[in-house]
């Protein structure tokens, strides 16, 4: 199968590994062994029964006949919310927890936005023992306290990012420092698609079981092989990349992109990275990334923490220059609506960062025999309070 | 037109001196370099803020902060080093995150850096695989130095590497860390600069990170060829007079 990157962990004209050297022999040792050790049979059985019996897999593809029938379409969502801990965060953090044990790493530390990869990873390492250390924005921590508490119950320390937009890239910022100083005992179990290679491929199939549930899923639901369309929202990318992954050859399946508009793309207040950005160097690699002119990254905005981020994934933003995925920007009005609508028409509460996803609906015409997937990465609970101001 | 760096490479307890340029007031880049000229430093490292300096610990991120919020720009650095080379004869190397560079265009950067009279680059987020593969030859064409690290982690075939592709000076990191962390006068630093001295390599190296005063410069200059000040230098010119500041700085790190 194609996994889209080559040997130097470029996605086409993205990616890379721009490291410092500390870090070189920390991230050639992952280079070197990441496909060597989530390809042998003792790893993919231990994760496999870790997703099923664990996490609750395969996640359903539910047929959402009500929504449906407003929108005159088939709708179908792809269930990620259902997962132990709430999103598809964990996913991946089962799989680089085993690759760290492997590689006997006894320290984790994560950052996270929403705090969803933070609780995954923190779940992670309560089940395999070891110390775990999440790393937060200051603002994040605010707006999402219920997930802060969650990580500390699970018995992580979180450590608040102070500096610049005290977000999600200032905890990657702090994370990054934390790795450099502690290279050698420690694990970075990275939540997104996003670092220096092999960063971006690892996250990528990890969370390619979305889309691989769907191979058969899709048959089964619908009678087809392939939907018509897929649609999930991007922060760093690592839902779309899962929920896109087994289809990305498939020029049928047209692949859409709902990013955080903030409170609309000429306000100042966005974080729609594809719209606003230009190619550059963030976090270890080179992808589009919201600057200034002189190459200073810009603070972003969303009412949703998860997607508050001024980067994407080096393989979407390949997608998007070969024009195979297009990117649609979503205000956090837009979101909200949307995040009611779903819980009226369905009974179901998603993630602010899924109602992104799901206010695509509004913004595209689908025809009356067409099926669409929406990936619901996550559900709601940490939103409550957000939600609450717009009862 | 010779490199000022191979002119004082080789001397003894040379003493490297960082700054952000843009802190603590803008237009203080000039006065900085004059000064440091003129109380003995021996090369000097401009640092080009960016807002996101992962390897750097907190008080040289509180200078770039505080740079960017100045207005500091690469572009203005450039304009405020132009008359450089009249006034000051000393090794100059500009350290920077490479996206700054990257948006400033990698050519217009050496081609300003030529124009300027800088020596050398150090840019800690570009490894060797990158810039041999996009921009060695650039670089090289223009007698600009592009200087590596080395950390006490990096294995032997990986020195040699860098060795290889060096020119000037190895950056040798005292330990594996960030900016700004004071070093320990340990074993485990003597065991590791004593073994890089065993190795003979072609270029010589400086020590930086974590040297903090005359104690840890002297200790370090016993197995290189001199070390970097960082945090230290820029924390002793946050607040009073640059010029009092910046000579009781370099004589008491001199002082025989
Ligand atoms: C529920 C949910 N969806 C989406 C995201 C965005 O991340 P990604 O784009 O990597 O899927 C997050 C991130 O925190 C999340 O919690």
């Amino acid at each position: 199968m194609d996994n889209f990157v080559n040997d130097e962990g470029y996605f086409g004209a993205y990616g890379g590994a721009f490291i410092p050297e500390i870090l070189h022999p920390n991230v050639k040792h992952l280079q070197n062994n990441y496909l060597q050790i989530i390809n042998s049979e003792d790893f993919k059985t231990e994760l496999k029964d870790l997703l099923k019996n664990y996490v609750g897999r395969p996640s359903p593809l539910y047929h959402a006949k009500r929504l449906s029938e407003l929108y005159k379409t088939n709708i179908y969502l792809k269930r990620e919310d259902l997962n132990h801990t709430g999103s598809h965060k964990i996913n991946n953090a089962l799989g680089q927890i085993l690759l760290a044990k492997k590689l006997g790493k006894t320290r984790i530390i994560a950052e996270t936005g929403a705090g969803q990869h933070g609780v995954a990873t923190a779940t992670a390492a309560a089940l395999f023992g070891m110390k775990c250390i999440v790393y937060m924005g200051e603002i994040d921590m605010q707006r999402q306290a219920p997930n802060v508490k969650r990580m500390q119950m699970l018995g992580t320390e979180v450590i608040p990012a102070l500096s610049g937009s005290k977000t999600l890239k200032d905890a990657i910022n702090e994370a990054m420092r934390d790795w450099i100083n502690n290279s050698k005992d420690t694990y970075y179990l990275i939540g997104s698609v996003m670092g220096p290679h092999p960063y971006p491929d690892l996250v990528g199939r990890l969370q390619a079981i979305i889309s691989e549930e769907l191979l058969t899923q899709v048959e089964e639901e619908t009678g087809k092989a392939y939907p018509d369309y897929i649609i999930a929202c991007v922060g760093g990318g690592s839902n779309a990349t899962g929920v896109f992954y087994h289809f990305i050859n498939n020029d049928k399946v047209k692949l859409i992109c709902a990013e955080a508009a903030g409170q609309g793309i000429e306000s100042g207040f966005s974080a729609a990275t594809t719209h606003l950005g230009s190619v550059g160097i963030l976090h270890g690699f080179k992808t589009i990334i919201m600057q200034t002119k002189d190459g200073q990254i810009e603070e972003t905005h969303s009412i949703s923490a998860g997607l508050d981020y001024p980067g994407i994934g080096p393989l979407l933003a390949d997608l998007k220059d070969k024009n195979k995925c297009s990117f649609i920007p979503i205000t956090d009005e837009e979101a909200i609506k949307a995040g009611f609508l779903l819980s009226q028409k369905e009974g179901i509460i998603p993630a602010l960062e899924s109602a992104h996803a799901l206010a695509i609906l509004d913004k595209m015409q689908f025809n009356i025999d067409e099926n669409i997937i929406i990936n619901i990465s996550g559900r709601g609970d940490k939103d409550l309070e957000t939600y609450f101001k717009y009862l | 037109m010779e490199n000022r760096i191979d002119v004082v490479k080789n001397k003894k307890n040379i003493l490297s001196v960082y700054f952000t340029a843009g802190y603590p007031s803008l237009n203080d880049t000039e006065t900085i370099i004059k000064l440091l000229e003129e109380n003995g430093a021996d090369m000097i490292e401009v640092g080009i803020p960016f807002s996101d300096p992962t390897a750097d610990g907190p008080t040289i991120q509180e200078s770039t902060n505080k740079a960017i919020e100045n207005g500091m720009s690469l572009q203005l650095l450039f304009n405020q080093l132009k008359s450089l080379r009249q006034y000051s004869n000393i090794p100059i190397l500009l350290m920077g995150y490479f996206n700054v560079i990257y948006q400033f265009g990698v050519e217009n950067f050496i081609e300003n850096c030529k124009k300027t009279g800088i020596d050398g680059t150090i840019i800690p987020d570009l490894p060797l695989n990158e810039y041999n593969k996009d921009y060695k030859r650039l670089f090289e064409e223009n007698n600009i130095y592009n200087i590596f690290f080395i950390s006490p982690e990096t294995n032997i075939d990986r020195i040699k590497e860098i060795d290889n592709a060096s020119k000037g000076f190895i950056y040798v990191l005292s330990a594996s860390q960030t900016t700004g962390k004071n070093i320990s006068e340990s074993k485990s630093i003597e065991t590791y600069l004593t073994h890089l001295k065993s190795l003979n390599l072609s270029n010589p190296f400086l020590v930086g990170f974590g040297i903090s005063n005359k104690q840890s410069f002297d200790y370090v200059c016993q197995y290189a060829n001199g070390a970097i000040i960082g945090s230290a230098f820029v924390k002793a010119i946050a607040k009073g007079n640059l010029e009092e500041s910046i000579k009781n700085f370099v004589n008491n790190i001199k002082k025989v």
